[in-house]
This record gives C-alpha cells, structure tokens and sequence, in this order.
C-alpha cells in the first residue's frame, strides 16, 4: 500500500512538473522568436508578442521550478535506498541539470525585468541563453532516467555498486533517443499548443495581425519540431528494441516471439489467455519498427518471467495514445506544408484554424502517455535490472497522507495556472 | 583538507548564500503579512519589486546544497531524508505555495480582490516555511536519531518536535525577517525607508533573547562540540560585535554598513552552527566520513562546480548590478 502511494506521489508529481518543465524549454524559444522578428522587422506587435509570452512563461517557469524542487527532495522522501546507490552516478548529471537551471532562473529574471536596463540585442541575448539553457537542463535530466533505463558505469558486486564511472551515464544507449525524443517533444507539445490557442483567439476576431503573427511562429515550432520528433521516436523504437525488450512487448501487448512480427493498432491485452485481443494488425511493421528488417525476430514477453512483466496494458495503452496523438499532429504538419505548396494562406481558413484548436493538447497528452510508456514500461525495477522499486522505498509509514496532500495541491495550482493563463489570452485579444 | 571535506565545505558556503538571499526572500513574506493601511500597500508594493527579479535564482542554491549531499555524501541525503521526511514535507509545501502565490500575483492578471488573496498566500507560506527549515536544522543537530544497523529506531518524529527545535525555527524566522527588512532599507526611501528601519532594529533586539534561548535548549553533545571548538570564541564575539554595530548603524541610519554587519551577523551564525556540527549531516549518525562517498565522484564534483561558476559568478553578478546596484 505504501509503495502504491509512493509511486503514485511520484508519478503524479513527474506528470504535473513536465507539463512545466516542457514549457520551460520551448516558451523562452517562442518569446525570443518573437523578440528576434522584432529587431528584423521593427515591427511593435512582435514585441508586444515577446512580452506576452514572456509573462507566460514566467508563471509557466515559476510552477516548473518549485514543483521540480519538490522531485529533487522527493527522490530522497520516497527512495531513500535508490539514492543511497545510485546517487553518486546520477548525481553528475545532476549537477550539470543544476548549473544550467540556475543560468535559467538568473537569466530569466533579467529577461524579465531587464526590458529597460539593455540594448534590445543584449536583451534577445539573454532570451537565447534562458532557452538554451532550459533545454540543457532538460536534457541532463533525461540522462537520469536513461540510465534508469539502460544503467551503465559501475559494477554490482553483494548489492553495492563499485567501480563506479559516473560520467559513463551519458554512454547509456538510452541517452540518445531519449534526450533528443524528449527535447522535440517539447517543441512539438508547445509549438501546437499555442498554435491551437491563437488559432483560438483568431477564431473569435478574425484578422487580428497579432495572433497570426503568434499563429505563424508556433506553427513554425510545430512543423520543424514534429518530424524530427516521428524520427527520433524511431530511434527510440529501435534502442527498447535492443535493450529493453520488455518495455517494447509490453508496449505492444506483444505475447509470443515472432518472426517478421506485425505491429498493433488499438486492442487490448488478455492477460489470462496471454493474447492481444481486438487490434488492427499491420503485417511485419512491428519487426520494421524494431530492427529496420521485416523479417527479423521481435522477442515476445513469454521470454522473460512474469515476475519481471510491467502492467501490460497500461503500457499498451500509454504507448497507443502517444502514437495516434504522434500521427495527428503530423497530420496537421502535412496540411500545413500542402498548403505552403499550393501558395494557400492556411491562417485564414477556418477549418484549419478549428482543427489547430482541436490538435492543441494533444503534444502534452503525448508526453504524459510517453512518460507512462517509459516509467511504467520499467517496472518492476527502479534500475532496470538491478533494483526492483520495491527495495528503494522509504520505511515511512503512512504515505497515502503526502500523496493526497499533493495531489490536492497541484490539483488547485493548475486549476489557477489555467485560469490565468485563460485570463492572459483573452486580454491579448483586446489587441485586435 | 580532503577533497571530501572540500565538498562539505562549498556547501557550508552555500548554505550561507542561501541564507543571507533566499533566507531574505522569506523574510520579506513576513514584512508583506504585518504590512497595514496605506503605508502597507506602499511596503508591499516595494517588496514585491525587490524580490522580483532575483527569488528564482536565490531559491537554486537549495537545488545546489541537495544534487551535491546526494552525489558526495549519498547516505547522508537517505538518512537527512528519511529521518526528516514530515517537516521537509512541510518545507516543500511552503515553498510551492510560495512560489507559485507570488508569480500569480505578479502576474496577476486577476482582479485585484484575487490578487489579495495570493498575496496573503504567498505571505503566510514565506513566514511560515522558515520555521519549518528550522526544525529540519535542528533535527539535524538533535543527536536524536538512532540508526541500529541500517535501521533508523528513532521514529519520524526524532528531534525536531522538542523545545530545541521550536527555539531554532523561532530564530531562523526572526533572523530571516530582520535580514529582509535591512535590505529593504536601502530598496526604499522616506517614510518607508524608516518603517523597514524601525523593523529592522526590533528584529535586531529580539533575536538576542531567542538566540540565547537555542543556545541554552540545545543538545549537550551540540553545545559540546562548540564549546571546544577553538574557533568558539572567536566566533561568538565576532558575532556580538557585527549584531551591535548593525544595530549602531541603524540607529545612525547608515544603511549599507547595517546590511554588511547583518550579513556578517547571520554568516557567524551559520558558521558556528557548522563548527558545532563536525562534520556531521546528522549529528552523531552520518558524517563527511560515513556517508557512503564515492571518491570518484570528488574530483568529478569539484571539477564542474568550479567550471559551473566560471559562468555561475559573472552572471549572478550581472543579476544583482542590473536590480540591486546603486541605481537600480
């Protein structure tokens, strides 16, 4: 029971940081854009546009910054014996997340509050550094949890880690998928999502100069950022393939080792019958999707013990939602290059506008269905394959208390962070 | 000097920092809850111009003492963790309270009324969270957990519900106010200049008493370990004389030598509690010696700490020329 309400404090505050984490990365990049249009075009609205993703982002980086305080203290708080271990390794890129946080918070508050203190290209500059360093910081955390994944660097020698090379995390061969799939996941998850809240506003006054300004630099975001994005889930595909076979069974309800095996839409796992049941089956896609070979083998979960299985379903269904919210919004990115080939201005169309608004969570339902793949997909273990999360968890009784306590709380600070942020589109609007 | 007591050293160091700018941040959420009337609004407002621009990046050396206990001394961050689960728990829940009531109402957006509402969010979470790090510190300090093998006997309550711990949340409360309203001396002019004066002088008077207080409630082992230390002298006299002749600068009003003397205060302070600790994360259980260190991460450790300030120094001090500078 506890260590249900430990992973669940756990997964319910990952769940809610990274919504602000990703803002963290990808907003500091739009309000520069924007800033950077300014001082080519000298055109004001895309000042006022900097300024106003600007005031986002700060309450954006704000949440993100005391809620990811919380998930530093928490990793002690609920996995006590995990840090113990794996502090010493994980604590390098640790440091390197902090330093280049702390330029982020430093620079974000002269970006803030320096509009007048500078030379408008001295100011872009530390627009450029807070982004740049906010995808720093994302990055390095990733590596923490790739090597969660795919651990490296040390020897397990009577359950003690020896012979420890802490930068080797880095050479985990999770690090790359996962830092890159990680990164452009934020570009794509905001780039949509303000897409689809200035689509919004030009739904209810169309015309507005400034929302197409808005709508044009995050549909930029998005149509750059989601390709790459589709490639790099490849990359990802292929190194769970290799290394956690698990995760990619589970991923695909994926039963019995194949040859030349087929990849699977929808359905379910029938955890007694050990079958997938009710999926639409794309033939030799899943060896495709694995290897690059149709014919190659894809190792199903009969291989390992069940003891060793994550819950198949929740990892089938996490990685379908983060598929099919994938695929529609490369659809939207498809439409959008169409209608740059045939010279049709897509900001005026209202049914592209209405579709922008209907695609716009969808990036960060993506990360959270991702995020569940790649978690949930490692269970039982904590470490992939040298400590169960069972053993990492705090003695302290009585965690369902915490967990609530917190759950409550964010519940109320998304509650207010949206109606703020409800409040700041619609004064945006006033601009006409 | 070990690379191992080099790293307990530089977060000493940070410890101080975040004490002497977070610790201040906190203090101000004290001044906004007492602020009243008109003169109150005009307090509140400069506060909140103060601490604006800088609470973010003040608020990371806590980010920065936590990612190097858990890289250098990992059993010491599962102990430190374990042992103070419930007030750090606490300490998480005023930070984000905090945090977040400050940009909501920064960035209000919101009605005035809601606004309020934040403000008196932020300021009860900021007045609050510093008592709660005081009893985590005094736990810490306690000598009252007990680990038999890898089992903590002690109980989640251990050392910092006693009056010890009430005395150290009470005087970590009160010397982050009095740091505050120094500082906010020299943020403000006239009539406001010297109410956050007169603040400044009573927190300066009332924290002798209650520093006397935790002297005397503290542990025998604590009180021990500074006695003896051959710094003590020194380092109590030190501390009388910066706490007097901030208060004599007070008086005279001259404001930048009362933010150095507090400033010196309050280090002293700091220091001392580090001469009394030995070593030790949790006195008496783990240390700089037994924490489970890897010594190759040392290296590693100090490697990117210094090359990190390399960029770190200039840029907190382009933060602080640019807000806190004499033409801010």
């Amino acid at each position: 029971m506890d260590l249900l309400a430990a992973r669940g404090q756990m997964a319910m505050s990952l769940g809610f940081h990274i919504l602000f984490a990703v803002a963290g990365i990808a907003m500091p990049a739009l309000m520069a854009i924007a800033e950077w249009r300014h001082l080519k075009t000298g055109d004001a609205l895309y000042l006022e546009l900097a300024k106003r993703w600007a005031k986002g982002t700060a309450i954006l980086f704000a949440v993100g910054a005391v809620s990811g305080t919380v998930l530093s203290f928490e990793l002690g708080l609920l996995w006590p014996t995990f840090m113990e271990h794996a502090g010493p390794i994980i604590g390098m890129p640790f440091s390197l997340e902090g330093f280049a946080f702390f330029l982020e918070a430093i620079f974000i508050g002269i970006y803030l509050y320096g509009w007048n203190k500078m030379g408008p290209r001295l100011h872009l500059w530390t627009g450029v550094i807070v982004a740049f360093c906010g995808a720093m910081s994302g990055i390095f955390v990733v590596a923490v949890n790739a090597w969660m994944n795919a651990p490296t660097g040390f020897t397990l020698v009577d359950g003690e880690l020896t012979d420890i090379h802490p930068m080797h995390v880095f050479l985990s061969p999770a690090f790359p998928s996962q830092a890159s799939h990680m990164t452009f996941a934020a570009y794509s998850a905001i780039g949509v999502l303000a897409a689809g809240i200035h689509a919004f506003a030009l739904l209810r006054t169309p015309g507005s100069r400034f929302h197409t300004l808005a709508l044009k630099i995050a549909l930029t975001m998005a149509v750059v950022a989601i390709p790459l994005q589709l490639f790099t889930g490849d990359l990802a595909g292929k190194h769970i393939a290799r290394d956690q076979p698990v995760k990619l069974a589970a991923a695909e309800a994926h039963f019995y080792t194949e040859q030349g095996a087929s990849l699977s839409i929808g359905g379910y796992a029938d955890m007694d019958a050990k079958e997938r049941k009710l999926a639409l089956e794309i033939p030799y896609a899943l060896s495709i999707l694995a290897t690059n070979d149709p014919h190659a083998t894809v190792r199903g979960l009969e291989e390992f013990p069940e003891s060793d299985w994550p819950p198949v379903n929740v990892v089938h269904f996490a990685f379908q939602i983060m598929v099919g919210c994938g695929s529609a919004m490369f659809a939207l990115v498809l439409w959008v290059i169409a209608a740059k080939l045939l010279k049709k201005d897509v900001t005026t169309q209202r049914l592209f506008l209405k579709a922008c608004v209907a695609a716009s969570p969808l990036g960060m339902i993506a990360i959270e269905a991702g995020w569940t793949v790649t978690e949930v997909g490692r269970q039982p273990w904590i470490v992939h394959g040298f400590m169960r999360t069972a053993d990492a968890v705090t003695p302290m009784p009585g965690l369902i208390v915490p967990f609530l306590t917190f759950t409550v709380l964010y519940l109320v600070l998304g509650v207010i962070v949206i109606a703020l942020l409800r409040a700041h589109v619609f004064k945006a609007q006033e601009l006409g | 000097m070990n690379a191992a007591d080099f790293v307990y050293l530089t977060m000493g160091v940070a410890l101080v920092i975040y004490v002497l700018s977070a610790g201040a941040d906190f203090g101000a959420g004290v001044w906004d809850l007492l602020a009243r009337g008109s003169k109150g609004a005009t307090q509140r407002k400069a506060i909140e111009h103060a601490i604006a621009p800088i609470w973010e990046a003040n608020h990371v050396w806590m980010i920065f003492i936590i990612v190097v206990m858990f890289t250098a001394f990992p059993r010491a961050f599962a102990v430190v963790s374990t042992a103070f689960h419930i007030p750090l728990t606490l300490v998480l829940i005023g930070i984000v309270l905090r945090g977040a009531a400050f940009v909501f109402r920064a960035y209000g957006l919101t009605p005035d009324a809601t606004r309020e509402r934040y403000g008196r969010v932020f300021a009860w979470a900021s007045a609050i969270t510093p008592v709660f790090l005081g009893w985590v510190l005094a736990g810490m300090s306690s000598g009252a957990v007990v680990y038999e093998g890898k089992v903590m006997t002690s109980g989640y309550v251990a050392g910092w519900t006693t009056p010890y711990a009430m005395a150290v949340g009470a005087f970590a409360l009160t010397l982050f106010a009095m740091l505050a309203a120094v500082y906010m001396t020299l943020e403000t002019e006239g009539e406001t200049q010297d109410d956050f004066r007169k603040r400044a002088l009573i927190t300066e008077l009332v924290a002798a008493p209650i520093a006397l207080v935790t002297f005397l409630l503290a542990p025998k082992a604590l009180k021990d370990n500074f006695t003896q230390s051959a710094w003590f002298e020194a380092v109590q006299v030190a501390t009388a004389v910066a706490a007097s002749t901030a208060i004599g600068a007070l008086v005279r009003r001259r404001y930048w030598l009362a933010r150095a003397c507090a400033m010196t205060q309050v280090t002293l302070i700091v220091v001392g509690w580090g001469l009394a600790m030995r070593g030790d994360f949790v006195l008496g259980v783990v240390g700089v010696h037994n924490s489970g260190t890897q010594a190759v991460t040392l290296p590693l450790l100090i490697g990117i700490t210094l090359g990190g300030s390399v960029l770190l120094v200039p840029s907190l001090v382009v933060l602080f020329r640019a807000f806190k500078g004499a033409r801010a």
